[in-house]
């Protein structure tokens, strides 16, 4: 079965639906790319799939024993975060959490998982560093590491380079490509069709209230043309 | 006779000395959560609080009920739950919502106190229980226990759920999605919350609440960059001012949850200055 399975889909906050009967599937180690106007839903596709809104219709599953404290998760930043006293290792520990259960602390091998993701993303240097001092690529390295650091299998992320410059969106594309490569399946909304038909290995073109384009990436380039 | 000589008289006392001793472990319990309350926009909810409890504490005197904490305790809890619960979905219903329930918890109690008054004295009744003006050295031995016993609780819940409060203030959004039970931890936040409410009007009043756990959160974030310094500096800023306040307060023989909150307003401008300056350097 696939890891994940989203099956007649009806999404709509306050009465009004965004997306009706959408349905696909995302195999372990794919890289779907959602893409689409603002307004398409695809942020509440996302918050769905992550169960934090209900669906008005349809249902996602999970299967390969995909459970809830597996996924990685890259949100958009919060104005909360903005003026939030937290060092970057506070950040990143965080993302443990999810392994804790009911134990009041984190182990040992949670707090080397941590250093270990810091090191992966180049901001060992900046562990003690306050987060909203940083720059926002900076930041987004941090809010990924965490991200890593809650996930064995699955990896969601929203908008990753919104805010960044050329230069740094790319970087940060490489490294979560990288992390595909590492055999992480990847789900990513983006704004930037070009990167996405670069990097993904499968394209969700939401649009009109529906699914306008579902498939792999060389067929959407074919249906682009 | 010289101030320290003052001072020593008066610890003889023992209400003195438990003033002092509940004094200090509310201005603890209320510094815990300040730096979370203030992050998470619920600056206000501590006066929203504070004025049901003031409410409850009118309703509990009216019933001639000996410890007014076993009403006012539960009413807070509820409501906090009920606050916190609606803050979530918008932020205009979340604001609205403390306010209609704090100035209407407010009315109703001094409506109350009004109908059913408990002593002859009501004007002094309202102000002690709005301004804690003396109450605090007026505890009976178990309204002290009671005090010190929930502050050690507080005080533990929030060592061992550190990490998770940390997680549900900084992003709920990721935290719930990666799998953690945000809504219980926010539960859990709203009920210590409260708590903390119904503990700290013995020492500084229904008014001045807010003041007890926003001001040592905010001198704190003037300086520090990191949660658990922050948090620490906080506790730290708290209990002095709380201990130097009552200290003044029997010296110069001024309201004592004035004279704490005063301070806590000199520690915020102090360490205003010292962030301004290492900013500057």
């Amino acid at each position: 079965m696939a890891q994940l399975v989203c099956q007649n889909l009806s999404l709509g906050y306050e009465g009004k639906t965004v997306i009706s009967e959408l349905s696909f599937e995302v195999n372990s180690g794919d890289y779907l790319c959602i893409v689409g106007e603002n307004g398409s839903g695809k942020s509440t596709l996302m918050k769905t799939i992550l169960r934090l809104k209900k669906p008005t219709l349809g249902q996602v599953l999970t299967g390969d024993g995909l459970s809830p404290d597996e996924i990685g998760y890259l949100p958009q930043q919060t104005a909360v975060q903005k003026d939030f006293p937290a060092s970057v290792r506070e950040v990143v520990l965080s993302g443990c959490l999810n392994r804790c259960g009911l134990r009041p602390f984190y182990n040992k091998s949670e707090k080397q998982l941590a250093e270990h993701n810091m090191e992966k993303f180049g901001i060992t240097t900046l562990a003690h560093r306050c987060y909203r001092e940083l720059s926002g690529g900076q930041q987004q390295r941090v809010l990924l590491a965490r991200a890593l650091c809650a996930t064995r299998k699955i990896l969601l992320l929203d908008e990753p380079a919104s805010g960044l410059d050329p230069a740094v969106s790319g970087e940060m594309y490489e490294l979560i490509s990288g992390l595909n490569n590492e055999g992480l399946t990847v789900i990513m909304i983006s704004h930037d069709i070009t990167a996405a038909i670069k990097y993904a290995s499968h394209i969700l073109h939401l649009g009109g209230g529906s699914a306008m384009f579902f498939g792999e990436k060389s067929e959407y380039c074919k249906e682009l043309k | 006779m010289s101030v320290i000589e003052k001072l020593i008289e008066y610890f003889q006392f023992p209400m003195v000395r438990y003033a002092m001793i509940v004094g200090v472990l509310i201005a603890l319990c209320s510094s815990l959560l300040g730096v979370t309350l203030v992050l998470k926009r619920f600056s206000f909810i501590g006066t929203g609080l504070s004025n049901v409890a003031f409410g409850a504490v009118a309703i509990a005197a009216a019933f001639k009920m000996n410890n007014t904490f076993l009403l006012s305790l539960p009413v807070t809890i509820l409501c906090a739950v009920l606050l916190l619960r609606t803050g979530q979905n918008t932020k205009i219903k979340g604001d609205s919502a403390i306010a209609m329930i704090s100035v209407g918890a407010l009315a109703m109690g001094y409506l109350i106190m009004n109908l059913f008054p408990s002593s002859a004295n009501l004007s002094g009744d309202v102000c002690s229980t709005l301004f804690g003006s003396v109450s605090i050295l007026t505890l009976t031995t178990e309204e002290v226990w009671v005090s010190a016993a929930l502050s050690v609780i507080v005080a533990a819940v929030f060592l061992l759920f550190y990490h998770k409060i940390f997680a549900v203030t900084f992003d709920e959004e990721f935290s719930a999605a990666t799998g953690v039970r945000a809504k219980t931890y926010n539960l859990i936040l709203a009920v210590v919350i409260a708590v903390i409410i119904v503990l700290a009007m013995n020492l500084v009043g229904a008014l001045l609440i807010s003041a007890l756990v926003i001001f040592p959160a905010m001198s704190a974030m003037r300086v520090f960059k990191s949660f658990k310094s922050v948090t620490i500096c906080a506790v730290a800023v708290s209990v002095t001012c709380a201990a130097l306040g009552i200290i003044i307060s029997i010296i110069a023989e001024t309201p004592v949850g004035a004279t704490i909150v005063a301070a806590d307003i000199a520690g915020f401008a102090i360490f205003s200055c010292i962030g301004f300056i290492l900013r500057k350097v």
